[in-house]
C-alpha cells in the first residue's frame, strides 16, 4: 500500500499535496500478474488435454507411448534446477556475484538438459508414428508439453542474457529486480511441470 | 497461373499477382475504388506531413512517446479511423440486404459478403470498442489517481504498436488476398478448412493486438494498485478508476484464453493437429467453449469502463456526488465475477442438457441485478440534482434509455428454451448492437465530449454534438428495431440473399437507419473539425464542467508530468473536496521531476510483429523467422539500456505552473 510521511489528519490547514517524491516500483507485482495470466494459457491447454486426452482415434494410448523412467529423469532435472536457482538467489542476497553466477549457470545447464531430453522424447514418438497429427490425444499432448518446453527455452535465453548483464554491470538494483522476476518464472514453470507430469503423464498412463 | 521456380516460391510463399484485386469482377472493382480512395487520402496525409516537415516531430513527440496522455489520444484516433472502416462494412451489408430479394442477388457475392460481416464484427470489437476504452483509460485513469504516468510506460507504448500491427494486418487483407469468411469469432470447422489467407490474417492480427491488450491490462492493474496518490484508499477511488481496475483484471484472466484458442486453431491450420477437426478425435465444441470463455467477459471488459464514464458524468452534471458509491463498487465487482460464469449461454443449443443450461441461464439473469443497481444509482444521482444537459449528459440519457432495453432483451435471450428459437437470429444481432452501441459507443462519445477539453484546452462544439447524438439515437432504433422484429419472425443472421419478398420492407427501414447513423458519424467528424478550426472561440479553463475528480485539478492540457506535486487525498471526489476547502495551488519551491524517456523500441517490435504476421499468413517462412528473431533481438537490446529516465528541471516546472491553463472556466461550460 501507499506509504507516506504526510499525516493527512494533522490539525490545522488541510493538506492537499506533498512535496516529497512518492516512489513505487510495481515490477514484481506486474510480473506476478503476468505469471497468473500465463497460467490461464496453461489452464486452457490442460482443459484440452482433459477433454481430448482419451480421443486416441485408433492410435497409440498414453501407456503405449509414455516413457516413465525417462520422465523421472526429466522431472528430477527440472526440480533440481529450481533448487540450484534457489542457491543462486541466496548467493545474491549475500552479494557474492561469482558464486551466484555459477549457480545460475548450473540451473541453466540442468534446464537445457531437460529441454534436450524432451526434444529426444518428441523425436522418438514422431519416429514411431505417434506424432501430433495422429490423434487429438497426441495433439493436446505435444502442444501442452511443447508449450511448457518453449517456456523453459525462453527462460534459458533470459537467464543467459541476464548473466551477461550481471557480468557487465554487476548486481545493481535493476538487475536484482530482474533476477527476482526470473526466479519467479523458473519456479512457476516447475509448478506447471508438476501438473504436467502428474496429470498428463501419470493419469494419462492410467486412463 | 504460370509455373514458378522453387526460388520464387521460397522468396514469396503463396504471394503472387493473382491475389491482388486486379480482376474484372464487381468485387474487385469495389476493392479498386476503395484502394484509390485509401491511397489518395493516405497520400494527401503523408504528403502534408512531409511538406510541413512534421515527420521528426511525429516521431519524437508521438510515435516514440511513453506519455499515457499521448498514447490515449493515439488510441482514440485509431479507434475513430477504424470506426469509419467498420461502418463502411455495415453500410455495405445493410444496402445489400435491402435489395437482395428474389431474383435480385444484390451487388455483393456471398464470398465477399462473408468477408464483410467477419471484418465488421472483428474490427468493431477489437479495434473500435477496445481501442476507445483503452484510449479513455490511458488518458484519464492515471490523472484520476494523481499519478505521473502508468506503472510501465514503455509497455504502454509497445501495447499501442502491437495493436497497430494487428490493425495493419486487417487493413492489408483488403487489398492483398482476402479476409476471413468465418465470422468474427472464427468458428471451426469453417475456419479450419477455409483455404486462402483470410483466416490467417485474422489469427495473426488478433494474436498481435491481443498481446498488446494483455500487456495493457497488467499495466493498468499495477498502476491502480501501486500508484494511487497518498490517502486514496480503494474505496476512495473515482468510479471510472474502479471500473478500469475491474476491466483490467478481466483482461488479465481472459485474453490469455483467446491467445490459447487462436494458437490451437493455428496449430490445426499450420501443423495439422486435431484439436477442432471433425476427424481423428478433434472436438469443435472445445473451440466454441474456449473462445466464449474469453468472449463473454470481453463484452464486460468493453462496457465496464463506460459505466465508469457515465458515473463520472452523471455526478458532475448533476452537481452532486454519486448516489450509492459503495453499491456501485460492489455491483461492478459482482459483474466482473459473474461475467466469467455465463459463457455457455452463447450456445445453449450445444445440447449440454437442462442442468447445465439452467446454471448458465441463472448466472446470466443474475447479471441484470448489479446492472439494475447501477441504473438506479445513476437515476438517483440525478434525482433532485441540478442536471445540466450538456452533450456528455445527452449521451448518458440516451444510454440509460437504450441500454436498459438492450439489457432486457438480453434477459429474454438468457431463457434457454426461448434461446433455442432466437439463437443465431437477427433478434440476437439486434440485442448485442443494442447494448454495444447503446452502451459502449454512446459511452465513448460521452467520454470524448467530457474529457476533450481536458486533453486540448478547448471544448467540442455543442451544436454538432447534439446533431450527432440525435442522429445516432434515432438512427439506432430505426436500424435495429426492424431486426428485432425480423428475428422474432425467425430470420437468421449472416444471409446475403432472401427469397421472401414480404421481409424486404423491414430491411429497407433498417438500411435507412444505418444511413441516419452515418449522418451521426459525419456530424461527429464535423464537430471535431469545427471545434479545432475555431479553437480560440471554444477555449475553456482547466475545470470547465465543475468536475469532481483529480484530473480536473491540473491544467488543460496537463503538463507531461501531470502534477507538479503529488496530490494528497482526503475524501472521495478529491477535487470537489479541495475546491470546497479552499485549496490553493502551490506556486513556488518546485522540485525537479524524473520522467521516463521516449523510445522507438515499441515501434520496431510492433512493425516486426506486422512483418511476422504477414509472412506467416503468406507462408514466407524465411521472413517470418527473420521478423521473429528481430522482435526478440530488439526486446533484448532494449533491456541493455538501464538509464531510461530524464529529469525535468525545476525551472521548467515553475514556468509551466505560472503560464499553463489555470483559468477555472466553470462559467464557460454552459455556453
Amino acid at each position: 500500500m501507499n506509504t507516506t510521511a504526510v499525516d493527512i489528519n494533522a490539525p490545522g490547514q488541510p493538506v492537499f499535496y506533498t512535496r516529497e517524491e512518492v516512489h513505487h516500483n510495481g515490477t514484481l507485482l506486474g510480473f506476478w500478474i503476468y505469471l497468473m495470466s500465463d497460467l490461464f494459457i496453461f489452464a486452457s491447454l490442460f482443459a484440452c488435454n482433459a477433454v481430448l486426452g482419451t480421443n486416441y482415434a485408433g492410435g497409440p494410448t498414453g501407456s503405449e507411448v509414455f516413457d516413465l523412467p525417462g520422465l523421472a529423469v526429466n522431472t528430477a532435472l527440472l526440480l533440481v534446477s529450481s533448487v540450484t536457482f534457489g542457491f543462486a538467489m541466496l548467493e545474491m542476497a549475500r552479494k557474492r556475484k561469482r558464486a551466484m553466477l555459477i549457480w545460475l549457470g548450473i540451473s541453466g545447464l540442468l534446464a537445457a538438459a531437460f529441454v534436450g531430453l524432451e526434444i529426444h522424447e518428441f523425436a522418438t514418438m514422431i519416429a514411431e508414428g505417434a506424432g501430433p497429427q495422429r490423434s487429438a490425444f497426441l495433439s493436446s499432448f505435444f502442444t501442452l508439453v511443447g508449450t511448457h518446453g518453449l517456456h523453459v527455452t525462453v527462460g534459458i535465453l533470459w537467464l543467459t542474457v541476464l548473466m551477461v548483464q550481471i557480468g557487465r554491470v554487476g548486481l545493481t538494483e535493476a538487475n536484482i529486480r530482474r533476477l527476482r522476476c526470473l526466479s519467479m518464472f523458473w519456479h512457476f514453470l516447475d509448478l506447471v511441470w508438476v501438473g504436467v507430469f502428474s496429470y498428463v503423464y501419470l493419469v494419462g498412463v492410467l486412463r | 497461373m504460370p509455373h514458378r521456380s522453387e526460388f520464387w516460391n521460397f522468396l514469396l510463399g503463396n504471394l503472387s499477382l493473382s491475389v491482388l484485386p486486379l480482376h474484372n469482377t464487381l468485387e474487385d472493382r469495389i476493392l479498386q475504388v476503395t484502394f484509390v480512395i485509401v491511397a489518395f487520402s493516405g497520400a494527401v496525409i503523408l504528403g502534408w506531413v512531409t511538406v510541413k516537415r512534421q515527420w521528426g516531430y511525429l516521431w519524437r513527440e508521438w510515435f516514440t512517446t511513453v506519455d499515457h496522455k499521448k498514447l490515449g489520444i493515439m488510441y482514440m484516433i485509431l479507434a475513430t479511423v477504424m470506426l469509419l472502416r467498420g461502418f463502411a462494412d455495415a453500410i455495405m451489408m445493410r444496402s445489400q440486404q435491402a435489395i437482395a430479394f428474389g431474383s435480385n442477388m444484390g451487388y455483393l457475392p456471398p464470398e465477399h459478403y462473408d468477408q464483410i460481416f467477419t471484418a465488421h464484427g472483428a474490427i468493431m470489437i477489437f479495434f473500435v470498442a477496445m481501442a476507445y476504452i483503452v484510449g479513455l483509460m490511458n488518458y484519464v485513469m492515471p490523472l484520476q489517481i494523481g499519478a505521473r504516468d502508468v506503472a510501465f510506460p514503455f509497455l504502454n507504448n509497445l501495447s499501442f504498436w502491437l495493436t497497430v500491427a494487428g490493425v495493419m494486418l486487417f487493413m492489408v487483407s483488403l487489398f492483398v488476398g482476402s479476409f476471413s469468411r468465418a465470422g468474427w469469432l472464427g468458428y471451426p470447422p469453417v475456419s479450419e478448412y477455409q483455404t486462402g489467407p483470410g483466416v490467417d490474417y485474422y489469427i495473426w492480427g488478433l494474436q498481435l493486438s491481443g498481446l498488446g491488450t494483455l500487456l495493457t491490462g497488467i499495466n493498468f492493474v499495477v498502476t491502480i494498485l501501486k500508484m494511487r496518490a497518498p490517502g486514496m484508499k480503494l474505496m476512495k477511488m473515482p468510479m471510472f478508476t474502479w471500473t478500469s481496475l475491474c476491466t483490467s483484471g478481466l483482461i488479465v484472466v481472459t485474453f490469455p484464453i483467446l491467445t490459447a484458442a487462436l494458437f490451437l486453431l493455428s496449430m490445426d491450420r499450420y501443423v495439422g493437429t486435431h484439436f477442432f477437426t471433425n476427424d481423428l478425435g478433434g472436438n469443435v465444441m472445445m473451440y466454441i467453449n474456449l473462445i466464449w470463455i474469453w468472449g463473454h467477459p470481453e463484452v464486460y471488459i468493453l462496457i465496464l469502463p463506460l459505466f465508469g464514464v457515465f458515473s463520472e458524468i452523471v455526478a458532475t452534471f448533476s452537481g452532486k456526488r454519486l448516489f450509492g458509491y459503495s453499491s456501485m463498487v460492489y455491483a461492478t465487482a459482482s459483474i466482473m465475477i459473474l461475467s466469467y460464469l455465463v459463457w455457455l449461454h452463447h450456445f445453449f443449443t450445444m445440447g449440454s442438457g437442462p442442468d447445465v443450461n439452467s446454471f448458465f441461464a441463472l448466472t446470466t439473469m443474475m447479471i441484470s441485478i448489479p446492472t439494475g443497481v447501477k441504473i438506479f444509482n445513476w437515476l438517483f444521482t440525478m434525482y433532485r440534482g441540478r442536471v445540466r444537459f450538456d452533450v456528455p449528459m445527452l449521451w448518458t440519457m440516451g444510454f440509460l434509455f437504450t441500454f436498459t432495453i438492450g439489457g432486457m432483451t438480453g434477459v429474454m435471450l438468457s431463457v434457454a428454451p426461448a434461446d433455442f428459437l432466437l439463437h443465431n437470429s437477427l433478434f440476437l444481432v439486434a440485442h448485442f448492437h443494442n447494448v454495444i452501441i447503446g452502451g459502449v459507443v454512446f459511452g465513448a462519445f460521452a467520454g470524448i465530449n467530457y474529457w476533450f477539453p481536458k486533453a486540448f484546452g478547448f471544448r467540442l462544439d455543442a451544436f454538432w454534438g447534439k446533431v450527432s447524438f440525435w442522429c445516432w439515437q434515432i438512427g439506432f432504433w430505426v436500424a435495429f428495431g426492424p431486426l428485432y422484429i425480423l428475428g422474432l419472425m425467425g430470420v437468421t443472421r449472416r444471409l446475403s440473399h432472401f427469397e421472401d419478398p414480404s421481409l424486404q420492407k423491414w430491411f429497407i427501414i433498417a438500411a435507412f437507419g444505418a444511413f441516419l447513423i452515418l449522418l451521426g458519424i459525419g456530424a461527429f467528424l464535423m464537430q471535431i473539425y469545427v471545434s479545432v478550426r475555431h479553437r480560440e472561440r471554444y477555449a475553456v479553463g482547466h475545470d470547465p464542467w465543475g468536475g469532481r475528480t483529480l484530473e480536473w485539478s491540473t491544467s488543460s492540457p496537463p503538463p507531461a508530468y501531470n502534477f507538479a506535486f503529488t496530490p494528497v487525498v482526503r475524501e472521495r471526489d478529491a477535487w470537489a473536496d479541495m475546491k470546497e476547502h479552499g485549496y490553493k495551488r502551490p506556486l513556488e519551491d518546485f522540485r525537479p521531476i524524473h520522467m521516463p524517456k521516449n523510445t522507438g523500441t515499441g515501434v520496431y517490435i510492433g512493425m516486426l510483429g506486422f512483418g511476422f504476421g504477414f509472412a506467416m499468413t503468406w507462408f514466407i517462412w524465411w521472413l517470418a523467422i527473420a521478423c521473429f528473431v528481430g522482435m526478440i533481438a530488439v526486446a533484448i537490446g532494449h533491456t541493455f539500456h538501464y538509464h531510461r529516465e530524464e529529469t525535468i528541471p525545476a525551472e521548467d516546472i515553475n514556468k509551466f505552473e505560472h503560464t499553463g491553463n489555470w483559468k477555472p472556466g466553470v462559467e464557460g461550460a454552459a455556453a
